[in-house]
């Protein structure tokens, strides 16, 4: 029954993935980019990687998602699928993407069984940080550097954007008016989903701790409440110059930072933690860190400025 | 090299201050008001470069690799940071253009006095700042992930580098870059998993007494290697480079040109020397020098025939990271059969180090020749070089590097590169760096010929150029000169930590 399952979802993956590929038109093309992603969780469950999962949802399906569609609802002025590309080209491209497919199968197939894995240790290891979800123990502690790392990547998307706004905009705001037309039902939804929305928010973050979640997962539901009000009009988009919202934006990182080298004189070096308040150090960031997050991608899918406040 | 030992040395702590003190600027910049970024960068740099000779002291005195285990989880779990001989030689010569560029930049892009927050200088100096952490973390990582991660900030923080002038044209230039950057980036990441699959590490040290001569990882290696290659712009995977070296502001180019390629390179050379050493086949290290030899001829024709200034040198920069790639077959030790050739190490990364300097000071002179005139065309350049001496001299001392002429570093790296050919028995290789010297004279000698010309018409100055910023690119050039003055036998100091 399991197997049957699978190999359905398996089929239906690759059938989606196909049809993506196939579509001319753009938002349709999103929309099932916006399928695939959930039904990839989906898989991830399968594969007992509910961390992976919930990323995948919310990151791959949500964010993104989000991100195409303003893009293309940008395009449509343009002449969207006005360039094609030359058959050359495309033949190219097929085969370039078989070669890394036939890599990637010949890996899957050359790789032995059981692969060589660093979970057990992971596990054995877990007292030490006070958690009880071994893949925040990794986001955390073992590997707390990478994580830190990507969060100043992620701020840094944000600048690359921000860099793409003409210099008369500069400290304005973001226009989201040509992602969705306003309407009452998107008003209505922006009213009632954001109270729920950010309850899960906060306990996706607090119990990332001891269960799947965590700062990323509950920092983009957050996002996504966020540029609901924000599309629906109900809330206007800040001046990327306003101040509170850069204390926002640098908040989850700088306290991460902070914490890291306190642990130079109160534990074993950076962004290590004594071992009596490692989950508190731990679930501090991560609050932080979700509160930053929430700002980064949802200006990150608002856009670069466009055009100054009004007063 | 030796497996990596997972105790931390004593001067472990300043590898993360290396990393740490640059994202310390990023935050404060991001919060402070604009005019006050350039403030938080006379802090930054000279703090930085302190932190970065201060690493260098420390592995000269100890004669071996300083190391830190991050948070006290030791690999494989944990991840630790590594500093060798060529790391610190690194990190100098970043920390050395870096500053140097910031001092440049301090001309373009300063906040109005008057007026709110511009957009140009806010993100230039943030962006500077990820650069020279990214590039620390590069040269000091020994976790492929944590490489990973380092790579990426590297391509975040390049790409908008590339379009800040905020033009069409550039605009293009860098989503150019960013697609190819991405797909390297996306292959270097499957690589490394595929690694992890095989090995169940990540960690530099132990994979290379881990690894075994298998087609899996073969794959995996080749994976990464092609996604690393896009990103260091080597033939013919170089087609992103000469749009976005010339478009971006001259102060970005330098940095692009001097450093950025280098870090995907120098990530090349670790998973080849360190964590895979002796497993790189004969064919496959002239298969790079190959692509390496064909960069140096293509970039330099094509650099002859340019029209402008700036695409010039950004195509003689695809021609001298060719001569990068010839450290595969000739410092791998096929000939004596150990698995180690000096000659040659040494050769590669003076090449890098003389380049760096050359290639920073070109562009600025370049960019000072541009605001002077207002345009970069070749043909009308005539006689501004009477106007702009210190330029000119900068612009011809660091053309003598690349080209080779000594002394000077560009010397010293290609001389030890041709002894290496002929020892190692590879005597094909001295051909293409003798013809790449002459095709390097080549357009060196076209452009200082112009700058010191007869006007066509009269030359009409339309800004002052700033007396310092001429000084700025000078003494870079003049560094590039001076690295030959370096023995010319193989560094020990380049040697430390393998």
């Amino acid at each position: 029954m399991a197997a049957a399952f699978d190999i359905g979802l398996i089929v239906l993956l690759v059938g989606i993935g196909a049809w993506m590929i196939v579509v001319r038109d753009v938002v349709v093309a999103t929309i099932i980019f916006v399928v695939f992603g959930l039904l990839m969780a989906i898989a991830w469950v399968r594969l007992s990687a509910v961390d992976v999962a919930l990323t995948e949802a919310a990151i791959g399906s949500g964010i993104t998602g989000t991100l195409l569609l303003g893009a293309a609802a940008r395009l449509k002025g343009a002449d969207a699928g006005g360039t094609r590309l030359s058959f050359p080209i495309t033949v190219v491209a097929a085969v370039l993407c078989a070669m890394i497919s036939a890599s990637l199968a010949a890996v899957a197939l050359l790789l032995t069984y059981p692969a060589p894995t660093l979970a057990p240790m992971a596990m054995q290891n877990l007292d030490q940080t006070g958690l009880g979800n071994p893949v925040a123990a990794v986001l955390f502690a073992y590997r707390a550097l990478d994580t830190l790392l990507e969060k100043v990547v992620l701020l840094l998307a944000l600048v690359g954007v921000w860099s793409l706004a003409p210099d008369r905009a500069w400290r304005g705001v973001p226009s989201l008016d040509t992602t969705v037309p306003p309407s009452d039902i998107l008003a209505f939804f922006a009213q009632i989903l954001p109270p729920f929305g950010i309850v899960f928010a906060i306990y996706m973050t607090w119990t990332g701790a001891s269960n799947p979640g965590g700062a990323f997962q509950g920092g983009t539901v957050l996002a996504v409440m966020w540029l609901l009000v924000m599309m629906a009009g109900v809330m206007r988009a800040p001046s990327i110059s306003n101040v509170w919202l850069r204390w926002l934006l640098v908040a989850g990182p700088a306290l991460f930072l902070i914490v890291g080298f306190t642990g130079v004189f109160i534990a074993d070096g950076f962004l290590a933690y004594p071992p009596a308040y490692a989950k508190a150090l731990i679930v501090a960031v991560e609050a932080a860190l979700a509160v930053s997050i929430a700002a980064t991608l949802g200006l990150l899918a608002a856009g670069p400025p466009e055009r100054m406040q009004q007063k | 090299m030796s497996v990596a030992a997972v105790t931390a040395t004593t001067e472990g702590y300043l590898l993360v201050l290396a990393i740490m003190w640059p994202v310390a600027g990023i935050l404060v910049a991001l919060v402070v008001n604009g005019r006050n970024i350039e403030r938080v960068a006379y802090i930054v740099l000279p703090i930085g470069f302190a932190i970065a000779t201060a690493v260098v002291m420390a592995v000269a005195q100890g004669g071996q690799s300083q190391i830190y285990v991050v948070g006290g989880w030791a690999p494989p779990l944990g991840v630790a940071l590594r500093a060798d001989g060529i790391s610190a030689a690194m990190m100098m010569t970043t920390a050395m253009v870096i500053c140097a560029t910031g001092l440049f930049a301090r001309g373009e892009f300063v906040q109005p006095a008057e007026g709110p927050e511009a957009r140009a200088p806010y993100v230039f100096w943030i962006l500077l700042f990820s650069i020279w952490s990214a590039l620390n973390a590069l040269v000091l990582g020994s976790d492929l992930f944590n490489l990973y991660v380092a790579l990426e900030l590297l391509t975040f923080a390049a790409v908008p580098l590339v379009c800040l002038k905020g033009q069409k044209e550039t605009i293009e230039a860098a989503l150019r870059y960013m697609l190819f950057a991405l797909i390297g980036s996306v292959l270097y990441l499957l690589g490394a998993v595929m690694i992890y699959g095989l090995y169940g590490t990540l960690d530099i040290g132990l994979l290379s007494g881990r690894v075994r001569a298998e087609p899996a990882t073969w794959i995996a290696a080749a994976l990464m290697t092609v996604g690393l290659l896009a990103k260091t712009a080597l033939f013919p995977l170089h087609l992103w480079l000469p749009p976005a070296h010339a478009g971006a502001p001259a102060p970005g180019s330098a940095i692009l040109s001097a450093l950025v390629v280098k870090g995907s390179f120098f990530l090349i050379v670790r998973i080849w020397f360190d964590a895979m050493p002796g497993h790189l086949s004969f064919a496959a290290a002239q298969l790079l020098a190959a692509l390496g030899a064909g960069a140096i001829l293509v970039g330099s024709v094509l650099a002859l025939r340019q029209q402008r200034l700036k695409l010039m040198i950004a195509y003689s920069t695809i021609a001298q990271l060719g001569y990068l790639f010839f450290i595969f077959p000739l410092a791998t030790g096929f000939a004596a059969g150990i698995v180690w050739s000096g000659l040659a190490w040494t050769g590669s990364w003076m090449q890098l180090f003389s380049h760096a300097f050359a290639k920073a000071a070109m562009f600025m002179a370049a960019g000072l020749i541009a605001e002077a005139l207002g345009h970069d065309r070749i043909a009308d350049l005539g006689g501004i070089g009477r106007k702009l001496p210190i330029t000119m001299f900068a612009f011809a001392l660091s053309g003598l590097s690349l080209i080779g002429v000594p002394p000077s570093g560009g010397f010293v790296a290609k001389w030890l590169l041709l002894i290496a050919t002929i020892n190692e028995g590879q005597w094909w290789w001295a051909a293409v760096i003798v013809v790449g010297g002459l095709l390097a004279g080549g357009y060196i000698f076209m452009v200082l010929g112009r700058l010191l010309a007869d006007p066509l018409s009269p030359l009409v100055i339309r800004g002052a150029v700033s007396r310092s910023r001429e000084l700025v690119a000078l003494s870079l050039a003049v560094c590039a000169v001076l690295l030959g003055l370096v023995p010319l036998q193989p560094s020990d100091f380049l040697r430390i930590g393998r």
